[in-house]
């Protein structure tokens, strides 16, 4: 973190690098000064900071903050020198909290975290003095994601009048290149003419009237190429797919990533696993593990989109998956707006277009996850067989021997092999015709 | 009756080693069979004669039911097959050791002893039918090979007899040495026949009845043997009938109450059931039904009960059963739907305790013998 934005982004509230276009952990920069604000309020305490970027100086603050000025106050700044190049942040800070109530979801909390940053060695010791380790399965990081203009669908009047004073274009046409992702000559020209302004008017010379139609022909305009999705910065399957093995330890994963998508002109990415056995408790429901922007989502499950499709819009049944089996379901949506439906941003709300595509990611890890389980129950079924041949045979043999007044028992291997035989051909049988659609 | 049966009939001894040998004879070939199988490289499998209901047929010269063409295999081949076989094969080995050893068994044993081979049955209604399925694969019943039911019926008269059983080999005892009977058990039904002073075998419903029979000296007034079936008669007394019948050539007599259920026990006896349509020598062609009858009821004025709805019911189902063809049965079958009445064995007592042994039993038996 550079050094010189340290004491804002700990102690000025709504100060942040979220006002960008780009995926992003939060949204309004709350999340860690609202903790350190906490704990200022709670205990009193300050608030120590040691961060470098990895050169050779170490920056150290110790801080306070303003409440009613809404300002940092810096007690205490200090460089230190960083030999080793060590590259991070450390924040300290002391607060009062319950921790026996807590405590559950502050693990859940981690344990997800664990499954959705798989590259993270995540350590943390308890008020109790208990150590948990998360450790990293991986060295492979998603690929970051890019700024971005603004889709034309995302736009509103505010938006757009910012946009409007800050512009160099002298020109709608250009100022409609320049400003929106995804529009070229053709479509600026295009658009233009749909909302009856002129391509050569002036983007300043725009009335307040002029402001609001231009938004609401936006809005109603079907031409504009869907949004661009480099600003995301999905987990990407392998990695889900480590998260969810290194976690849960289960039997079977799939996993998918949908295409990118959009809803009001921003874009999301919805990526899905479902596991299955091993590790995964057998419960009389389907485990979710929700995620957004690579964050854990824990409180109100059943308010959920992906609640409602897991346990409404799924036939589970469908797929061989019976009511009592240890599965869980994995929902990772990251986009430049999360659809939250309220400002606790707990979960997200079933707009159809994100709905449209948990249903058909889940569909899609639901079918591999119905491969698996036939081809496991054939292979169980034919191992029951093979047990029940192995079993009574050799009975049939002794008893028969012994009814029959003969001192040898019969010799039953070769009739064995000849089922075993026929289980190997059977599997081989299943797994053709499974592999055919 | 066969010549051959007659003439053994007539030297008794011996019969029971006979069969005895003819049974383990059949049990090991059937142990033989399977191990052939399995040694010559072939998954094991026995066939034998279908018991489903579609399959048992009434033969009229045998006079009673008898398996049909249909057959069903048991095969190792088949997942759901080979558990049964197994069960099967083993419930042979158990009672070839049971009959070579003369050791006795019953049902109930049979459903335990398989537990200690680790062939446990789920339930008894499972061994039980694995030892009918044995019975129609060797084609004896279980008696034969001793497994016995809980016995409940005896015998007293003047026969006497050797035991077979190890520890009684070569002892003899004459059937009217206890005043309440003998039970017709193991020991008895494998004892060899050596004299018979009786000329007749008369076989009683119910025991109070049994009892005044012998307390009347029945058995030395008609020179009888008297037998109570004790209701519906098990199958080791229907077979202990059946030898008196054909190895000693005696008429058999069955006495029963007045009803569709009397009519049908002595039936049973005559022509057997469907439910041991896969076995022979358990049924008496030859013996005689001799009351009470229905018309005995008009006849005699004995005091009576209604027929409930279940007996005119039984009635109508005795009327379509293919064993109850002739005279007789048709006219009784339909004295008993017109007088709506049934009457019990002791209901003559209302002449007097001894009316039944003085009066009735007489006119009934030379009626018969007449007939």
């Amino acid at each position: 973190m550079p050094s010189d934005v340290i004491p804002s982004a700990f102690g000025q509230v709504l100060y942040g690098s979220k006002y960008k276009l780009r995926q992003t952990r939060g949204t309004f920069g709350l999340g860690g000064k609202m903790a350190v604000l906490y704990g200022q309020i709670t205990t009193h305490g300050q608030t120590r900071i040691i961060s470098s970027t990895g050169t050779s100086k170490m920056c150290e603050y110790i801080l306070m903050m303003d409440i009613q000025k809404n300002r940092p106050i810096v007690l205490k700044h200090k460089i230190h020198n960083n030999k080793s190049r060590w590259h991070g942040t450390i924040v300290e800070f002391t607060t009062e909290a319950d921790y026996p109530r807590a405590m559950p979801k502050i693990l859940d909390y981690l344990k997800q975290t664990a499954i959705v940053v798989p590259y993270a060695n995540l350590t943390f010791v308890d008020p109790r003095g208990r150590l948990y380790k998360f450790e990293r399965a991986t060295t492979q990081m998603p690929k970051p994601p890019t700024e971005t203009s603004p889709h034309p669908h995302g736009i509103d009047i505010e938006t757009l009048k910012r946009m409007i004073e800050a512009t160099k274009s002298r020109t709608m046409r250009d100022f409609m290149r320049r400003h929106f992702q995804r529009v070229g000559e053709t479509t600026a020209k295009k658009f233009l003419k749909f909302a009856d302004v002129g391509e050569r008017k002036n983007p300043r010379k725009l009335s307040q009237d002029e402001i609001v139609r231009l938004v609401n022909a936006i809005k109603r305009y079907d031409g504009f190429l869907s949004p661009d999705a480099s600003c995301l910065s999905p987990l990407g399957i392998e990695l889900l797919k480590t998260g969810i093995r290194k976690e849960l330890n289960p039997e079977f994963v799939a996993v998918h990533q949908r295409r990118p998508a959009a809803y009001s002109g921003f874009p999301f990415i919805v990526e899905v696993g479902v596991a299955y056995g091993g590790e995964i408790p057998v419960t009389d429901r389907i485990l979710l593990y929700r995620f957004a922007n690579r964050i854990p989502l824990l409180f109100d499950e059943a308010s959920d989109v992906s609640y409602k499709v897991t346990n409404e819009l799924m036939n589970w049944r469908h797929y061989k998956v019976l009511p009592d089996a240890p599965i869980a379901v994995f929902v990772h949506i990251c986009s430049l707006k999360i659809p939250y439906k309220t400002v606790g941003k707990e979960f997200i709300a079933d707009r159809p277009e994100v709905e449209h595509e948990v249903l058909n990611a889940l569909r899609e890890v639901a079918r591999q996850l119905a491969i698996f389980l036939s081809r496991k129950h054939h292979m169980e079924r034919e191992k029951k067989r093979l047990d029940v041949f192995s079993k009574y045979l050799p009975k049939i043999a002794a008893f028969s021997a012994r009814l029959a007044g003969k001192e040898k028992i019969p010799d039953v291997k070769k009739l064995l092999r000849s089922i075993a035989k026929y289980v190997e051909e059977g599997s081989e049988e299943g797994e053709g015709a499974e592999g055919s659609d | 009756m066969s010549r051959k049966e007659a003439k053994r009939a007539k030297e008794p001894k011996g019969a029971i080693k006979e069969r005895k040998l003819k049974v383990l004879n059949s049990l090991q070939e059937f142990g033989a069979k399977i191990y052939g199988q399995i040694a010559s490289g072939d998954f094991p499998s026995v066939k034998m004669p279908s018991r489903s209901i579609n399959n048992i047929f009434y033969d009229q010269k045998l006079r009673q039911y008898i398996l049909g063409n249909k057959s069903v295999r048991r095969s190792s081949r088949n997942i759901r097959h080979i558990r049964p076989l197994t069960q099967l094969v083993w419930t042979g080995m158990f009672v070839d050791e049971l009959t070579r050893q003369s050791k006795t068994s019953t049902l109930r044993d049979v459903f335990y002893s398989a537990q200690a081979y680790e062939m446990s049955f789920t339930d008894q209604q499972e061994s039980d039918n694995l030892i009918t399925d044995l019975e129609t694969v060797i084609g004896y019943s279980r008696e034969d090979f001793n497994v016995f039911p809980e016995e409940r019926s005896a015998i007293f008269g003047d026969l006497t007899v050797e035991y077979t059983l190890p520890g009684y080999e070569g002892r003899r005892l004459n059937l009217t040495s206890h005043p309440d009977g003998m039970m017709i058990g193991p020991a008895l039904t494998s004892a060899e026949f050596i004299s018979c002073k009786a000329d007749k075998v008369i076989a009683i419903e119910k025991g109070g009845l049994f009892t005044r029979f012998i307390e009347e000296n029945v058995h030395k007034r008609h020179k009888a043997l008297l037998i109570h079936t004790a209701g519906q008669a098990p199958r080791a007394t229907r077979g202990f009938l059946r030898r008196l019948n054909q190895e000693l050539e005696l008429p058999v007599y069955i006495f029963t109450d007045g009803d569709p259920w009397g009519m049908h026990i002595a039936m049973v006896i005559i022509s057997g059931s469907a439910n041991a349509a896969h076995l022979r020598d358990l049924n008496t062609p030859d013996a005689k039904w001799f009351g009470v009858y229905a018309t005995d009821i008009v006849e005699y004025k004995l005091p009576s009960d209604k027929l409930t709805e279940l007996d005119i019911k039984r009635l109508y189902e005795l009327k379509r059963d293919p064993r109850y063809e002739g005279k007789l049965w048709n006219r009784e079958i339909e004295t008993f739907i017109k007088i709506k009445k049934k009457a019990e064995q002791e209901a003559f007592s209302r002449y007097g305790l001894t009316y039944i042994v003085d009066e009735y039993l007489p006119t009934k038996l030379e009626m018969a013998s007449s007939e």
